[in-house]
């Protein structure tokens, strides 16, 4: 057994009710170091104030309750040991503060249901079955059909991926990473029936899953694997692809102008992707009135860009593009792959890495790489 | 050293300068750089939203192009290919089944990818092939007194497992190490590792530029008289975007943005119109300045 060592917590305290400004508070404990910043946290509280409010329950990372901020970087208090967290700490000062994008309650706990909890209400959070009165029976689902949705089922609602949104400290009214799942995760229930209705509305508000600028912080946030920004991915790839939806805010226009382009061109365009996005998918995108408006009101910039010789006029008319054998190849790879009769992902959370470590997770330490 | 070096889409785009900087600083660097001109665009990860075995396809064509070439590795100037292209490669180094499908589509043309590649942005390659005793060997103008901010861009520095960011290998901190070689002050500010909100600018354009205003903002009250990202996308909304950007949050900034190989460039002795930093949309005045003051004492 590890013997107890000493270890210092700095912890951000702060009561709104007092008037008070926010401050930090430092308190040494002992205890060995695989134990977790929650056991941490918790002594210092019965041994050196009790005051300090934090909110837990389980310490098993089942509940969700925990959610911090350890060094900067969100996670469950309850799941990160001492000695990492020491090893992260550039001061030897393990620092914990509340989840961000949060009002703070009381020291470590934030007001979930002012941000978190509102979002997850606001995608219908449950499932939506066909039947109007009781069915007659279970519906039952095959097993395979339910693979897809184990990924987003296994968020805690922890708040982690919220605290930490990039969208969201931009706007506020962003739906965000854990709400944004939860919708896949009945969007791809092949027993809810609001699956349309359910991604027009997230693809149809300015602030659902084209309000995402697709950093990966919910991806190392989440203390659980769910990976919230891919599950975004999957919504765009289903309303866009799947359901045809051509929403207002351009996501669909500029996915469908961006795969275009590179298909014709092997190479981005961006003087036409930028009117396409706007005005459709197609050359005559920028006559679009909608495409005018944007283009005009980008006129200053372009103009100066012009000017600089940062954007050459031939470039920005007739853009680059690779040799007309290499186009053919590229082409060639489009037909193929969408030509399949399904649509092939590869989702490593579920499929996991070759056992031959050959994959890039498990790559060579610096020096043995070779090709 | 040599290696095949995939420019990526916007260095020969909306942001030629940085394919220039970058050729000007090559032989500085003593890097044989075999263009890959036959590979496609990196995808950015919208044409993986579109189509996953799309991207990792086209994607592991140019990796199979890459080895074709007597490089030792293969190099990018671009944090979001860097982020896109790693992406791929993890799909499709996961698993053998996956890989040889996608092989298939490209055994039409001839080509193969296996597994193995080492593909790193100019930053890495800088701090871990390079090194930065040799890098800071060959400074000719050390870069005293010129206060630079990072800026790192999502892509190179998220997802940290993905991109094998650890304590041995702290890439989220290089371009500090990086600035601090080339004789520079490093500025450390609030946004230096969020989003520069460009993925988002047609969708919407408010979010997208309050992002890059407040970052820039930031950077300015932290008293840096330039930023430097490694990212042409984030140039563009940081840089061609900044006078937009200054609009949504309401304040004057006036930041310039420099490409990594154009700091590079300046303390290897390049003069500021030979990396192509008249081409900015915000004048590097500052920079421009600080270049002009520093040859003068040279000079006397």
């Amino acid at each position: 057994m590890a013997e107890p060592i000493a270890f210092t917590l700095r912890l951000r305290r702060y009561d709104p009710e007092s008037g008070d400004a926010p401050f930090w508070a430092e308190h040494t404990i002992e205890l060995e170091p695989h134990r977790s910043i929650l056991d941490g946290i918790l002594q210092a509280k019965a041994r050196f104030d009790g005051s300090i409010a934090i909110r837990c329950s389980c310490q098993a990372a089942i509940c969700g309750s925990c959610g911090v901020r350890i060094n900067g970087r969100p996670g469950l208090a309850c799941n990160t040991r001492l000695r990492d967290a020491l090893r992260d700490a550039p001061d030897g000062v393990i620092e914990v503060e509340p989840m961000g994008n949060m009002p703070v309650i009381k020291d470590l706990v934030v007001d979930m249901d002012a941000v978190h909890w509102k979002k997850i209400r606001r995608v219908t959070p449950w499932l939506v079955a066909e039947e109007d009165g009781l069915p007659e029976r279970e519906h039952l689902v095959d097993r395979d059909s339910m693979v897809d949705v184990t990924q987003a089922m296994a968020c805690i609602q922890c708040g982690a991926c919220v605290s930490d949104c990039l969208s969201m400290e931009a706007d506020p009214l962003f739906v965000g990473p854990a709400a944004a799942a939860k919708a896949y995760r009945f969007v791809a229930d092949p027993r809810d029936t609001q699956q349309l209705e359910r991604l027009r509305d997230l693809a149809e508000d300015p602030h659902g899953i084209y309000d995402c600028t697709h950093c990966f912080t919910c991806i190392d946030a989440c203390p659980k694997g769910v990976a919230p920004m891919n599950q975004i991915m999957r919504l765009r790839r289903r309303a866009a692809d799947d359901h045809g939806i051509v929403d207002r805010n351009n996501g669909e226009r500029h996915e469908a102008a961006f795969a275009t382009l590179v298909r014709d061109r092997g190479l981005l365009h961006e003087a036409e992707l930028l009117p396409r996005s706007y005005g459709g998918d197609s050359w005559l995108g920028k006559f679009h009135p909608a495409a005018g408006r944007v283009l005009l009101s980008s006129l200053p910039v372009v103009t100066k860009a012009l000017l600089r010789g940062k954007v050459r006029p031939r470039v920005a008319v007739a853009g680059e593009r690779l040799p007309r054998e290499d186009r053919r190849h590229v082409q060639r790879i489009f037909d193929t792959v969408e030509g399949r009769p399904e649509r092939l992902e590869l989702n490593l959370y579920l499929s996991g890495v070759d056992e031959d470590g050959a994959g890039a997770a498990d790559r060579p330490p610096e020096g043995s790489e070779t090709r | 050293m040599k290696v095949a070096y995939w420019p990526g889409c916007v260095s020969r785009g909306f942001a030629p300068e940085l394919h220039g900087a970058m050729a000007r600083i090559a032989p500085l660097l003593d890097l044989e750089l075999i263009e890959l001109d036959r590979a496609a665009c990196c995808g950015a990860g919208v044409l993986s939203e579109h189509n996953q075995e799309l991207a990792d396809t086209l994607n592991a064509r140019t990796f199979a192009l890459a080895q074709q070439t007597d490089g030792e590795l293969m190099m990018n100037i671009c944090s979001t290919c860097q982020g896109a292209q790693t992406e791929c490669q993890e799909r499709l180094d996961a698993s053998a089944e996956y890989r040889a499908l996608v092989n298939e589509t490209l055994a039409g043309e001839g080509l193969v990818y296996e597994t193995g590649l080492t593909n790193k942005n100019l930053l890495w390659l800088l701090v871990e092939e390079i090194g930065l005793e040799t890098l800071r060997a060959k400074v000719r103008r050390p870069l005293t007194d010129l206060r630079v901010g990072p800026f790192y861009g999502c892509y190179i520095v998220r997802p940290v497992d993905r991109l094998g960011i650890d304590a041995d290998r702290p890439r989220d901190t290089y371009l500090s190490r990086v600035i601090e070689a080339l004789g520079g002050t490093v500025v450390e500010y609030a946004g230096m590792r969020k989003c520069c909100g460009f993925p988002i600018v047609t969708m919407n354009p408010e979010t997208s530029l309050r992002q890059a205003g407040r970052h820039l903002g930031d950077a300015k009250d932290a008293h840096a008289d330039c930023v430097v990202t490694p990212c042409p996308l984030c140039h563009l909304n940081l840089d061609l975007q900044q006078p937009m950007a200054e609009r949504v949050v309401g304040r004057e900034i006036g930041m310039p943005v420099l490409h990594l190989p154009q700091l590079v460039g300046l303390a290897l002795g390049l003069s500021p119109k030979e990396l192509g930093l008249q081409r900015h949309v915000v004048r590097p005045t500052a920079v421009v300045d600080w270049s002009t003051s520093v040859v003068a004492a040279v000079g006397a």
